[in-house]
């Protein structure tokens, strides 16, 4: 097999020494990790090897020799080299000599149980070390999801990728250390670390536990038996503020607990949550210094009650036109003063209430708006229940004109099955044929005549306030789709594919660059970043809504019956 | 390293080039033919006459900077997004097939294959559109299954080069590919 040898491209200028690194047998790959240099005592390398695999778990090994020779090459130093390589145990002793500043290294493999030349050829890939270290490997969606078996034979490359990770101990010691062992790795002219990150680290710790003792206050008193009690917590369960914040609580539970994150995913997850968080009440005060600026709230306020009566004159306007002969069609004169006289007493009611409502509207809303410091989120989920309360009339009217509609519609079902002298069977869940008596063909006849000829009024009534329900969804459904958003984008993960785009890797790409005949195959390993639409996908946080799973024909199906349409259930509410 | 002209399977001229780096690696480009002065300067044309003949309906000046807007945006969209200049494969023996796509603005969209998961490179036959068409496609290797293909990868879609190309192509990838299945690991 074609031997690889890895080489980091921060050693081409080392001086001579022995390579250290792993030797991957499988896919006869070397990878080489540091340049030990000259001098050295064989046995304190090889007990620092042994250390060093230790704290890795990665079997490193002295893998050959590496000369920089300023002046020409010398016979008896290739022979010393060579003889080097009975000194440690690895099978093959791979020499890589560079002349001056040339590009083109001469690379040979020694076999040292038969003593001779391996004449197969050699390829030379140049990595980048630190990249590569920073790096995580994602391996394509279709792969990942069937990893069960055979993961670990998946990807060869993943391997090196590995290696290199796991060794960030190797790469500890700098050329000022005064130990017996010099090595050349990236790290070797002294290691990086920031003030700054230092400080906040320092700082974390007690800001962690100040947080985490005031959330498990506030949690306490979520739990508390007080607002368990029954019309408080269906309001809680209804409104969608509560599930927002729940759902930020769970967010800073997860940000401020004290375990480390075990693995890269569960990183990028925290610092996602942390990021989101961050931006939400940035947004969240932007709009709030906004708000209470200019008495915008006085205005807010003031323009609020004209609405709502505007918006109920509107539909008492709409019933008139019902009641009368809406759009030429001639309806049932009494079901309809009926149903229009009904459901204008109910806007009647409602524009009390508002009216009643009125003196206290600035206040409320003033300190409702307080709450829009906790996040740009619940500002969005308070305005969407303000709108569900505003419309609450409309939503009830739907429900009666749904149910009325529903009644209809499954009483003349039944009675048409009648009328064919077929019945339902409940208990066989189909229909079956079944012999009527004389007066009950009768009555179903003529219940069935009475209930078809006042479908269109009812139909008429259910189309409208179903029209209606469905803006006000609409509305509300393009308010909380905007909340979804900023609950589930992964931004700090987005912005490290922007800046430092070789941490989130997708694969890697080969260069070929300058050859020379008789030296080996000289390619530049680089890493291929991930496209965007894979960064959100792989990192979306997951949020309490689940969309529609209804499609189209079935929520056409379920207007036309007259059953009640829920367009979004939160995980865990119960089904009506 | 040699180029040769051979033709589209729509009739465009497209050329080959073979680069051999050493006994193991071998670079295969093809390139598409270029975008043409005539009908970029056709499109253009009649994109600015429309909205001049909408500004002459509508006396409003804004469809006239809405159309060039729209006409440069639409370039640059088409360049960066759309119109492949060069399509080429590396095909290293022992570490994998790379495929890569650079598109007229300079942006290089590169996928790298590991040899593992590489089970053959084969000519299929296609439909498209109201022809049928060869073209050159790599077989992956399903994990779990040694007989089983997972997923197959198409290559020179943009450039769509006849048989004749396509069989020069598909000799030099199986002379390395056969490299790699006659010679495993001695040790």
């Amino acid at each position: 097999m074609v031997l690889k040898v890895f080489f980091p491209s921060c050693c081409s200028s080392a001086d001579s020494g022995i390579l250290i690194g792993h030797w991957i047998s499988q896919q006869s790959s070397a990878v080489v990790l540091a340049v030990l240099h000259f001098p050295f005592i064989p046995v304190q390398v090889r007990k620092y090897l042994s250390e060093v695999q230790r704290a890795t778990q990665v079997s490193i090994s002295v893998l050959g020799s590496w000369t920089n020779s300023k002046q020409e090459k010398e016979e008896s130093l290739s022979q010393f080299l060579e003889d080097l390589g009975t000194l440690f145990s690895h099978e093959l002793w791979i020499q890589i000599s560079k002349e001056g500043d040339s590009k083109f290294w001469s690379c040979s493999a020694l076999q040292k149980c038969c003593s001779q030349r391996k004449e197969e050829e050699i390829i030379l890939v140049y990595y980048e070390q630190r990249q590569v270290m920073l790096c995580h490997l994602h391996p394509p969606l279709h792969i990942a999801a069937s990893a069960e078996q055979g993961a670990a034979d998946a990807s060869k490359l993943a391997a090196i990728f590995d290696t290199v990770a796991k060794s960030k101990v190797l790469f500890m010691t700098d050329r000022y250390d005064e130990g017996p062992i010099k090595l050349t790795h990236w790290q070797s002219d002294g290691v990086e670390a920031s003030i700054i990150v230092e400080l906040l680290k320092q700082a974390s710790v007690p800001a962690c536990m100040l947080l985490t003792f005031l959330l498990s206050l506030v949690s306490w008193i979520c739990r508390s038996r007080v607002l368990k009690f029954w019309p408080l917590c269906f309001f809680w369960s209804k409104l969608s503020t509560c599930e927002q914040l729940g759902h930020r609580l769970q967010h800073l539970q997860v940000i401020i607990s004290n375990k480390k994150a075990q693995n890269q995913p569960q990183l990028m997850r925290k610092a996602n949550i942390f990021v989101s968080l961050l931006l939400d009440v940035a947004l969240g005060l932007l709009l709030m210094s906004w708000l209470y600026r200019k008495n915008r709230i006085g205005h807010l306020a003031d323009t609020l009650i004209p609405v709502g009566d505007h918006v109920a004159e509107e539909l008492q306007e709409l019933l008139q036109w019902l009641m009368g002969a809406p759009a030429g069609l001639k309806m049932n004169r009494a079901l309809d003063q009926v149903l229009g006289r009904f459901f204008l007493y109910h806007i009647h009611l409602w524009i009390s209430y508002i009216h009643l409502l009125s003196p206290f509207i600035e206040m409320i809303l003033w300190y409702v708006a307080l709450s829009a410091c906790l996040g740009l989120t619940v500002a969005l989920c308070i305005l969407s229940d303000i709108i569900a309360l505003l419309t609450f009339h409309i939503y009830c009217f739907y429900v009666y004109g749904a149910r009325l509609y529903c009644l209809k519609i499954y009483g003349l079902a039944s009675l048409w099955r009648l009328f064919r002298g077929k019945k339902w069977n409940v208990l066989r869940q189909r229909v079956d044929s079944c012999s009527y008596d004389l007066d009950q063909l009768f009555i179903g006849t003529l219940l069935f005549t009475i209930l078809l000829f006042l479908l269109p009024t009812t139909a008429l009534y259910y189309l409208v306030f179903t029209l209606l329900r469905l803006l006000v969804v609409i509305v509300q459904g393009l308010l909380h789709l905007l909340v979804d958003l900023i609950n589930s984008l992964p931004l700090y993960s987005l912005l490290l594919r922007l800046c430092r785009s070789y941490r989130l890797a997708a694969g890697v790409k080969f260069r070929v660059l300058e050859q020379q005949d008789g030296k080996p195959l000289r390619l530049l390993m680089q890493i291929n970043p991930l496209s965007y639409g894979s960064v959100v996908q792989t990192y979306r946080l997951p949020t309490y809504s689940c969309y529609p799973k209804d499609s189209w024909a079935s929520l056409c199906k379920k207007l036309f019956l007259g059953e009640l349409i829920y367009p979004w259930k939160h995980k865990g509410e119960k089904q009506d | 390293m040699e180029e040769r002209q051979y033709r589209s399977a729509s009739g465009a001229p497209i050329a080959l080039r073979r680069r051999q780096h050493s006994a193991s690696c071998r670079e295969l480009a093809v390139r598409c033919p270029r975008l043409q002065l005539r009908s970029l300067s056709a499109v253009t044309s009649t994109v600015w006459l429309a909205a001049y003949g909408l500004f002459a309906l509508s006396e409003n000046s804004m469809v006239l900077s809405a159309a060039i807007f729209i006409t440069l945006v639409g370039l640059i969209i088409y360049l960066h997004f759309v119109k492949v200049d060069q399509e080429s494969l590396l095909v290293i023996g022992s570490l994998g097939i790379q495929v890569t796509s650079s598109y007229a603005s300079g942006k290089e969209s590169t996928t790298f294959i590991e040899m593992s998961q590489v089970k053959d490179v084969v000519i299929n036959e296609a439909i498209h559109m109201q022809k049928v068409i060869y073209y050159l496609c790599i077989l992956l290797q399903d994990p779990g299954d040694p007989q089983g293909v997972s997923e197959v990868v198409p290559l020179f879609q943009s450039s769509k080069p006849r048989l004749d190309c396509l069989i020069e192509l598909y000799k030099s990838c199986q002379e390395i590919l056969e490299q790699g299945r006659t010679d495993p690991q001695v040790e």
